[in-house]
């Protein structure tokens, strides 16, 4: 017989490794059950849709660098797309090319660091993290080459990308993109059929298909659990229709398919890369742009596949030379909606991994 | 490539079923009273041949005389987007019905958008402040606050 014990309510977080940045869940706890949790954030709330009315379209671009600090040039490529499409501004082909290569090189590297935070949680402390982040460093220094930064790259423009990648950034690329595989593979024979891992994550938090589409989840969290929806294939932005690529699914909806999801992401980022640098044709990075932007009256919604999910920017133009309205649909933050569903019944050690499994930004979540 | 259905043919649909809960169509766009939201929004998503079972985002923009929701839906099935909008006035307790019972991803924005720019939605199982602290005064993204 289950010995009944006085519900206990326990804070996890705001600040606790496990939380990814400053995210606190007041979980109600039955001995070691969890029976309900409830998300509190804005820690980290900076109001940066409220500083974008005040600030003209290209002062815009480096806020996006620092909404999911871990994608920036994912956050970046979405913003100029709203920008471009409010405003009718073309972009050179070259441009589109290098925007998606940096755009997959991004994703490659904020899986990484989702996948290798997610192993963390579920106890492997350090070791997997350490292997991904050496990766993840070859990617910073690629950006280094072609920006000069290493986290808040700032490097799409409005009509393109700040300026043309150096000599010596496609040698190093093709360098990464032969290697990589490799590395995948590498993680595969330590972590797909780890018993710790599997133990821990399959059947684990499981994330329905229908609850997934209801609660607008996208990314690898709706992947995961069987929905084909990858929005470089159902609504292609920049040159994605030109590249063969595969989308990676999920069947059970736990936190092992989330990182499969991930895994599998990867292999398919290296592909895109590899196709991109065959085609990459020579030419402008930038069209002709005035210093201040007049989009006419109206609105854009554009959006992008992020590492984390359908990152959106709706703006509205009232013919000033700031937005009028500026709004960033965030994964990370709708991602969260059913976390409480996917935790109750479960122990507190797999509400940590179910947590990490979804993989957010704090960045993001709050803005 | 996900299709923008035509907001005019949409609104036309929508007329056939509720008489007079559209206030004007556009090629982008549906304005829907905001009385008739909740039918409209469970037609759009109960429709079969519409199915918009995916709610993409919700925001809200402040024009001082009223305040627009914007309502981006989506059809993973058919692939094809809407936007919906809908209108609310007066500034002291603009109120708007909630679509948390159709579709759960409403459930944050519908917060976010409550304590960020001070919008009622009644039926929300949850409505409370999400990034500002309790006890704040004010809603930031009005064009009112500085």
């Amino acid at each position: 017989m289950a010995i009944k014990t006085e519900p206990f309510v326990v804070n996890i977080g705001p600040v606790h490794p496990s939380t990814h940045g400053v995210f606190r869940m007041r979980t109600t706890l039955d001995g070691e059950v969890v029976v309900d949790m409830e998300p509190v954030i804005g820690y980290l709330h900076r109001g940066i849709e409220k500083l974008a009315e005040g600030r003209t379209y290209t002062q815009n671009i480096p806020f996006t660098d620092r909404l999911d600090y871990l994608a920036s040039m994912s956050n970046n490529l979405a913003y100029v797309l709203a920008v471009e499409k409010l405003a009718g501004i073309p972009v050179p082909e070259r441009a589109e090319y290098l925007r998606v290569i940096m755009a997959e090189l991004q994703r490659i590297a904020s899986h990484l660091i989702g996948v290798g935070a997610f192993l963390n949680d579920c106890g492997a402390f350090m070791t997997p993290i350490l292997y991904m982040i050496r990766e993840r460093e070859k990617i910073l220094d690629l950006f280094e080459m072609v920006c000069g930064q290493r986290l808040t790259y700032n490097y799409m423009r409005i009509g393109g990308v700040s300026q043309d990648i150096p000599e010596e950034f496609l040698p190093a690329l093709d360098k990464f993109v032969k290697v990589m595989p490799g590395y995948i593979d590498e993680y595969d024979q330590l972590l797909a059929e780890n018993e710790i891992l599997l133990a821990r994550a399959k059947g684990v938090g499981i994330l329905p298909r229908e609850l997934a589409i209801n609660i607008s989840a996208s990314g690898p969290v709706l992947r995961a659990s069987g929905v084909k929806w990858d929005i470089r294939k159902a609504d292609p932005y920049s040159v994605y229709e030109r590249f063969q690529f595969d989308i990676p699914t999920g069947s059970a909806g736990d936190c092992y398919d989330r990182y499969r999801v991930r895994i599998e992401e990867m292999r398919q980022s290296v592909r895109i890369i590899k196709q991109a640098m065959e085609q990459l044709p020579q030419g402008e990075v930038r069209s002709e742009v005035p210093h201040l932007i007049h989009p006419p009256v109206g609105e854009a919604y554009g959006h992008i596949e992020a590492p984390k999910g359908e990152l959106g920017f709706y703006l509205v133009s009232d013919n000033s030379i700031a937005p009028y309205r500026f709004h960033i649909r965030a994964p990370s933050l709708i991602n969260l909606t059913a976390l409480r569903e996917m935790m109750i019944g479960w122990k507190v050690a797999d509400a940590i991994v179910i947590f990490g499994s979804i993989d957010i930004c704090m960045g993001e979540v709050d803005r | 490539m996900t299709v923008a259905l035509s907001g005019e043919e949409i609104a036309r649909q929508i007329e056939e079923h509720f008489p007079g809960s559209i206030v004007e169509s556009s090629q982008d766009t549906v304005l829907v009273k905001s009385e008739s939201l909740l039918k409209v929004a469970a037609f759009l998503k109960d429709t079969p041949n519409l199915d918009f079972d995916y709610l993409t985002s919700i925001t809200a923009v402040d024009y001082y005389d009223y305040f627009e929701v914007i309502y981006q839906l989506t059809s993973l099935q058919h692939n094809h987007s809407l936007v919906v909008k809908t209108r609310c006035y007066g500034r002291d307790n603009p109120t708007l019905p909630s679509v948390v019972g159709l579709w759960r991803g409403a459930d944050f924005q519908e917060r976010e958008i409550y304590d960020l720019m001070g919008i009622r939605f009644e039926g929300h199982p949850n409505l409370k402040h999400i990034f500002l602290w309790d006890g704040f005064k004010g809603h930031p993204l009005r064009k009112d606050y500085l």
